[in-house]
């Protein structure tokens, strides 16, 4: 079976490990302890497994590891610093956007991209930025709610 | 889902590597992999070879500049969707791009994989356990075709967003192979047999979409309907490009995708040319579509209804042209 040395960074380590040529991101970063990173349906349709490559949004089970060699990624684990959550993460437990929490990590790493790109989004960006994200506890108003709660604690910082 | 299959994977960094790697027995491009992986972890094929194109960096690059333009297969569908530049110049191209899946789907796949996006159908997208015990059909593995069964043939349906865009703005796709390059006007890619929809022949490569600089005063845009209204692949999807004289068609092209196992030139159009975008062209419009589309039962959703959405996309879209014009 082909394999291969893959180098990363990994919210914000440098990494090499030995893959498989076939491996999907999925399973190498939960391979590797990162188990925020979630196997919703494992076919590129919930989201649950969004992580960010180079900052923007993409699906770890429908991603190969080796295809985004030398590239930044970055999971929900980086966000807290200090055993302190982020201002996203904080709004999501405060705004109730997390029930049994399964579509979290990835609802707020595609939040997380949007907010880096634009600070103050309109609910319909926030609905367009996670529109690949499925949740099925929530029904999404607390999850958009959630995502604005963020933006207003910035603005307010 | 299943696992996936083992291939071993090369990242070529140049097109003349690409394809030689591509020369070989059971090798196949990989690039964003949003359609690819999904299928292979379905088991709808297991390539020996991959060959992923994200390394080559001339295949991203877009040359707005000169006439035609030229658009690299590599190019994301994020970027399409993103570049004002392509906005202004080509909203229908624009428009179809950011209507594709959802904005992760978009940061990866690129335009190459959505011009060769697989067809699709409700008894094939499925996992291997659930094709093998439905008898697999004949579009893998199996002997019939459960959508159509008295017929030969496979009826899934092209379902790309960006194609029907790309043919109304009258592209041509550039490809290349170990025997060098070609090109081929984009509507002549397709072929309307869900088993084998694409004309390439093993070992090609789309490297670039060539588009001519859209006509002063022309209008173009792209419609779609799909079940869910933030990720869906299209039941039906129209674009359109048309340029008036005064109030009058002067020039109208129709493509469509969702509805057939090609990307859909639609026939006839010269025939409306020189009317005005009235209730009555609408309608005649509108039947022209409905008798060329042929969906067949590949999606949950009725097919009747993929054919009378369809119609009405179209007549939308003139409408909302015209209107467009009309305030020029
Ligand atoms: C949940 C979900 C929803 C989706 N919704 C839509 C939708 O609404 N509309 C839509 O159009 N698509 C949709 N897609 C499919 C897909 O995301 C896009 O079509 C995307 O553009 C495919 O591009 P890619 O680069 O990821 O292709 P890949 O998966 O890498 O490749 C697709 C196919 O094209 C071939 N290929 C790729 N590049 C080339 C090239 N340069 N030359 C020759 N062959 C090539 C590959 O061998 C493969 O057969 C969806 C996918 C998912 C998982
Ligand atoms: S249309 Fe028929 S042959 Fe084609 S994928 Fe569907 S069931 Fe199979
Ligand atoms: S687990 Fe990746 S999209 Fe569902
Ligand atoms: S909180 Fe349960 S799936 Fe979203």
């Amino acid at each position: 079976m082909a394999r291969r040395l893959l180098k990363l960074t990994v919210n914000g380590r440098d990494r090499e490990d030995a893959v498989d040529d076939h491996a999907l991101l999925v399973d190498h970063l939960r391979g590797i302890g990162l188990t925020g990173v979630k196997q919703g349906c494992d076919a590129g349709e919930c989201g649950a497994c969004t992580v960010l490559v180079d900052g923007e949004p993409r699906l770890a089970c429908i991603t190969l590891a080796a295809s985004v060699e030398g590239q930044r990624v970055e999971t929900i684990e980086s966000l807290a610093q200090n055993g302190r959550m982020s201002r996203l993460q904080a709004a999501f437990h405060e705004k109730l956007g997390t029930q049994c929490g399964f579509c979290t990590p990835g609802m707020i790493m595609s939040a997380e991209a949007l907010l880096r790109r634009h600070a103050q989004p309109s609910e319909r960006e926030i609905r367009a930025a996670l529109g690949g994200n499925v949740c099925r506890c929530t029904g999404y108003v607390k999850i958009v709610e959630s995502v604005q709660c963020a933006c207003a604690a910035a603005a307010g910082a | 889902m299943d696992t996936m299959c083992a291939f071993e994977l090369k990242r070529p960094t140049n097109v003349a590597e690409a394809s030689a790697l591509l020369a070989k027995p059971n090798a196949r491009v990989i690039a964003g992999g949003t359609d690819l992986v999904p299928n292979l972890r379905r088991g709808l094929d297991a390539p020996a070879t991959l060959v992923d194109i994200t390394g080559i960096a001339a295949l991203t690059a877009l040359d707005l500049d000169r006439a035609p333009r030229v658009i690299g297969a590599g190019a994301t569908l994020a970027h399409l969707a993103g570049d004002p530049r392509i906005g202004d110049e080509y909203p229908a191209l624009a428009q179809a791009a950011a209507e594709v899946a959802a904005p992760a789907h978009r940061n990866a796949g690129t335009l190459g994989g959505n011009l060769c996006l697989d067809t699709r159908c409700v008894f094939y997208n499925q996992s291997e356990w659930w094709r093998a015990s439905n008898g697999y059909c004949l579009k893998r593995r199996g002997d019939t075709c459960h959508v159509a069964p008295h017929g030969k043939r496979c009826h899934a349906a092209f379902s790309g967003d960006v194609a029907p865009a790309l043919i109304v703005l009258g592209a041509e796709v550039e490809i290349a192979s170990v025997d060098g390059m070609r090109r081929l006007p984009l509507a002549a890619l397709y072929r309307d047999d869900g088993a084998k929809h694409l004309a390439l022949a093993p070992g090609e490569l789309i490297v670039a979409v060539h588009v001519p600089p859209a006509a002063t005063g022309s209008h173009s845009a792209y419609g779609k309907a799909r079940v869910r209204g933030s990720v869906d692949f299209p039941l039906a999807g129209v674009a359109m490009a048309v340029a008036f004289d005064g109030a009058r068609i002067a020039r109208l092209d129709v493509a469509l995708t969702g509805t057939n196992s090609n990307a859909l030139s639609l026939a006839g159009t010269e025939t409306l040319v020189g009317r005005a975008a009235d209730d009555a062209t609408l309608a005649a419009l509108g039947n022209l579509v409905a008798k060329q589309v042929s969906p067949m039962r590949t999606t949950v959703t009725a097919s009747n209804y993929r054919r009378r959405v369809a119609s009405v996309l179209v007549q939308r879209l003139l409408r909302n042209l015209a209107a467009e014009h009309a305030t020029d």
